[in-house]
């Protein structure tokens, strides 16, 4: 369904991406993960022909270079961010229906999917970061395509939002979709992808399935945990004396935890009853992701 | 190949954009209030008296299209492409299933619309003026300078969007279009004047330099649909009517179109796919 071969992007002497070739299948859902900068979202966007490019790039088996508008009609991108214009959900709708040739009958219909009926009327400026993701997934579609191409489609979303926004999608996924999407987020990757294309430095470093990710990339899974002021010396002692690497934070504690013992730390906490406020799961490469997280 | 429905989807919503925005609805309010308030200082009198009067009216809205237009058309083709891309909004729109051509001459033409509409509107409203005073006795020459009008406004659009495409950044847009407006308004007469003095040009050289300025070939062609001679001009002037006599309009708009023309190739250039 989408063929890269030999794919370089070159911006003046700096090589955004070097030699990347994959090929992804009918009903895939293919992660590309990789640092700030590794090319992820050039090839998104060679994929979808808005940039030049040398190699090959095909989907459904046009030449994006040749043919892009084609190849796009094909294609439902969903940004990181969409910039819309200053319109109403429902001015947004039909305008974008009018370039995707689509019924309006359909701008019902996919309001309906994204849950978004009940803000048709409103301008898009006044919908949360989360709508915002939904009325691009609806302008993604419209045309009822066969590939939706998704950049980072959760990077400023809320941890609800960002689940509500993959559940969606993974329906999408199920229903015969094809996916390509790139994150930074494991938990995402897992619960999206059925493949990971890891992009380093412009180069396909690794290609595998999301649960060997997290071991063959180094990577470290952190479980977060809240516990009361009045818990921490008590707590510290319990992790020191079950062997975890942890870190204070504040009112919290990273424990490092690996993909098939992510309850051990809170179970340890409950056998020496001391009660866990709260918990989350942070993915880091080296390091938990500290203050920023906050 | 172009889409049209594509096109007028993206004429349609750059047309809302353009008479959304309050800078543009401002441009509209004045350039219509100063040609109604020209049109209505013909002095009363004789025929005589209202022809002279008639000529100094339609020389003072040439001059106000002189100063007005090229402002807005280079502001407003500059800031658009620039705006978008800075945004975001560029790269969103070309991710759908469109071509670049079909976005830039849609884009092109809803600005155009907008833009065409004021001029209509001030010069509609001050013909309408002149017309109730009985001032108008050719209105041939009168739409005729409105047709020059409109292409002046059409070139400065497309010298807008040409600097938009160039451009990064919407500020350096702007800040290049309104030296552009600068440099067409007023350094390129008070350049070629004192090139002129300085170095001897011919006369004839120093005609073809000012008409390669879509202003000055505004200003020349709307002389000549005022008065039947440039020696308001001074030599140059003097020079262009004994050389091309009666062919001079023409030709003028026949170069008007043709510049035209190059701007839309030049911004299209290697665009279509």
């Amino acid at each position: 369904m989408i063929v890269a071969k030999n794919l370089t992007k070159r911006y003046g002497k700096i090589t955004a991406l070097n030699d990347v070739s994959f090929a992804i299948a009918a009903g895939e859902s293919v992660a590309l993960w990789g640092a700030n900068g590794a090319g992820k979202t050039t090839t998104l966007r060679c994929l979808l022909g808005i940039q030049g490019f040398e190699g090959e790039m095909t989907v459904n088996g046009i030449d994006v270079r040749r043919n892009g508008k084609a190849a796009r009609a094909a294609v439902g991108y969903v940004p990181q961010e969409a910039a819309f214009y200053d319109m109403t959900v429902m001015e947004t709708l039909y305008f974008y229906a009018a370039l995707k040739k689509t019924a309006r009958q359909r701008i019902h219909d996919v309001l309906e999917q994204v849950q978004l009926t009940a803000h048709s009327g409103k301008r898009v400026n006044m919908l949360s970061g989360g709508m915002k993701q939904r009325l691009a997934l609806a302008v993604a579609l419209l045309a009822d395509p066969p590939i939706l191409v998704l950049d980072e489609p959760t990077a400023n979303l809320d941890v609800q939002a960002q689940r509500d926004f993959i559940q969606t999608v993974r329906v999408f996924n199920e229903a015969g979709k094809t996916i390509v999407f790139s994150s930074h987020r494991l938990d995402e990757v897992i619960a999206l992808g059925s493949r990971v294309l890891v992009l380093e430095d412009g180069r396909l470093a690794l290609e595998c399935h999301p649960f060997e990710l997290a071991e063959r990339r180094g990577l470290r899974r952190w479980l977060r945990i809240w516990v009361s002021p009045q818990q921490r010396e008590i707590t510290l002692k319990v992790l020191d004396e079950q062997g975890f690497t942890y870190l204070p934070n504040g009112r919290s504690f990273y424990v490092q935890v690996n993909s098939g013992g992510k309850i051990a730390p809170l179970r340890s906490l409950e056998m020496a009853n001391i009660p866990v406020e709260d918990f989350d799961l942070v993915d880091g490469e080296l390091a938990p992701p500290g203050e920023s997280h906050d | 190949m172009i889409d049209l429905s594509n096109l007028r989807a993206i004429a349609g919503k750059e047309l809302r954009d353009a008479l959304r925005n309050r800078w543009f609805v401002v441009f509209t309010l004045a350039f219509a209030g100063l040609a109604l308030a020209l049109s209505a200082l013909i002095q009363p009198g004789g025929t005589q008296m209202r022809m002279m009067s008639y000529s100094r009216t339609a020389a003072s809205l040439v001059n106000l299209v002189l100063l007005f237009v090229p402002l807005i058309g280079l502001t407003l083709g500059a800031a658009n492409l620039a705006g978008d891309r800075e945004t975001g909004a560029l790269v969103y729109l070309l991710s759908q299933p469109v071509n670049r051509m079909e976005v830039l001459i849609g884009k092109y033409l809803g600005v155009a619309g907008a833009l065409l509409a004021t001029l209509s509107l001030g010069f509609g409203g001050a013909g309408v003026v002149l017309a109730l005073q009985g001032s108008i006795q050719d209105a041939g020459g009168y739409l005729l300078t409105v047709l020059l009008a409109y292409l002046l406004a059409l070139a400065m659009l497309s010298l807008g969007f040409w600097v938009s495409a160039a451009a990064h950044k919407t500020a350096a847009a702007l800040g290049g279009a309104l030296f552009l407006w600068l440099f067409l308004v007023f350094i390129g007469d008070l350049g070629i004047m004192g090139t002129t003095a300085a170095m001897q040009i011919p006369i004839g050289t120093v005609f073809l330099i000012a008409v390669l300025n879509p202003l000055q070939m505004f200003k020349i062609a709307a002389i000549l649909t005022i008065q039947a001679s440039l020696e308001v001009l001074g030599p140059a002037g003097l020079y262009a009517t004994d050389r091309f006599g009666g062919l001079l309009l023409p030709l003028l708009l026949a170069g008007a179109v043709i510049l035209f023309a190059r701007q839309e190739k030049f911004i299209l250039k290697g665009n279509a796919r």
